[in-house]
């Protein structure tokens, strides 16, 4: 099975690791992601102003490029999977934004894509059945917290991967891996994101909460899906260890690169050596390593 | 805070103007304060999201243009996920900072970022923050 596949910019740069792990995961899986044959920036958010159609162009031109590889297109970045999601939805029900858009990039594009997160390949196409007996190096006794963050989920109605308020997706995946899933309330909740340019101190205190949550829930590892949360929790982590008594830190890793290490890919082939944060002394300590 | 209302500012054109970018009617709210409470960064707001748009019902615009808020606005959408009406402040919020890039007027100045930032920031947090602060 191919599926087409769009990394989206910081994929294919920064979290180079999260896009290779992927794509090695999906091997073993037994389906391949193809990637596009032409791709641009998604424009990193959704114009939140419904009259903001010039941002709609560089999705739209995203979208219109993969119709042609196919019926699917799949992401892995939370927010590169929102803005074409969403984009796709109004590509799909507005006709008269649709008659603007393609005047503007000079496609036809009709909203006709079917667009799925990488987890809902493994949830929904592969099954989690699957990928647990796929396991080859059981996670266990790992207590792992699985960081949703905002765009994975929200708004619901266009989004619609889980609940937006208990979602539960990202823990069935790590239960099939072998993890023992810790549930903490700020899973949901966001890490700053493009604060990150100009607003360090909200940054720490939003990563923060998430971290320090987590771990207070038992938590010995934090799981993500998106470039941005991974930089902003990691980029926070020495402020908030200095902040925070009693708080020494925890390691933060890309969903794929656990999916692939329960898979039992080469550790070093993971990249978690590009990771701020050293999960190496956990899986140590777990005898997984 | 004392302050005089007039049915002119109430129903006036700027209002109207926010109302037609958001694509939201500012009258549906009801002040629950879900929103503000959802929020993950009113703390950080000098005024917060179920405030922004009571000053809107009542045509207050200048108090919330002089406000941090919708430069602080993260667009999570945690207040239009828990909002009993279905509101998005975040698309108020966008649609204020829109009245102000959309003139040219830019919230952060792309030379003035500092170079560790721009070469190891993930792309995103780059291109979604020029979008947002720079017009």
């Amino acid at each position: 099975m191919k599926i087409p596949y769009y990394p989206g910019c910081t994929l294919n740069t920064v979290a180079k690791h999260f896009d290779a792990s992927a794509r090695d995961a999906a091997v073993s899986m037994g389906f391949e992601m193809e990637e596009l044959a032409q791709w641009n920036c998604c424009g990193a958010t959704f114009p939140l102003t419904p009259d903001n159609l010039i941002g709609l162009t560089a999705p739209a031109k995203v979208l219109s490029n993969a119709r042609k590889a196919g019926d699917t297109l799949t992401t892995l970045c939370s927010v590169c999977y929102n803005v074409l999601k969403r984009t796709n939805k109004v590509m799909k029900d507005s006709k008269e934004k649709r008659a603007v858009v393609n005047g503007f990039i000079e496609e036809e594009y009709d909203g006709s894509l079917n667009i799925i997160h990488y987890l809902e390949v493994l949830r929904d196409r592969v099954g989690f059945v699957k990928v647990k007996e796929a396991v080859k190096r059981p996670l266990k006794g790992v207590k792992a917290g699985c960081y949703y963050g905002c765009m994975l989920l929200r708004p619901f109605e266009d989004i619609g991967i889980d609940n937006a308020e208990r979602p539960t997706v990202f823990e069935d995946l790590l239960r099939a891996l072998g993890a023992e899933v810790v549930d903490f309330p700020n899973k949901i909740e966001c890490c700053g994101a493009h604060l990150a340019m100009n607003n360090e101190d909200v940054v720490v205190r939003l990563s923060g909460n998430v971290m320090t949550s987590a771990v207070g829930m038992g938590a010995e590892l934090i799981v993500t899906s998106c470039p941005l949360c991974q930089y902003n929790l990691e980029k926070s982590q020495p402020k908030v260890s200095e902040r925070t008594a009693g708080y020494a830190g925890v390691p933060i890793a890309y969903f794929t690169q656990i999916l692939g290490l329960a898979l039992g890919q080469p550790v070093e082939g993971l990249g978690f050596e590009k990771n701020a944060t050293d999960i190496m002394p956990l899986l140590q300590k777990k005898g997984i390593v | 805070m004392k302050m005089k209302l007039s049915n002119e500012d109430i129903s006036s054109v700027r209002v109207r103007q926010i109302e037609r970018i958001s694509g939201e009617d500012v009258r549906k709210c009801y002040q629950c304060g879900n929103c503000s409470g959802g929020c993950p960064v009113s703390f950080e707001m000098e005024i917060p999201p179920s405030q922004v748009v009571r000053f809107l019902q009542l045509g207050r615009v200048d108090e919330v243009m002089a406000a941090n808020s919708m430069w602080v606005c993260v667009g999570c959408l945690q207040c239009y996920s828990r909002c009993p009406k279905g509101v998005s402040v975040a698309a108020m919020l966008e649609a204020l900072r829109q009245t102000v890039l959309r003139k040219g007027e830019d919230f952060e100045k792309i030379k003035d970022l500092p170079y560790p930032f721009l070469k190891k920031a993930p792309q995103q947090a780059l291109v979604c923050g020029f979008r947002k602060f720079v017009s």
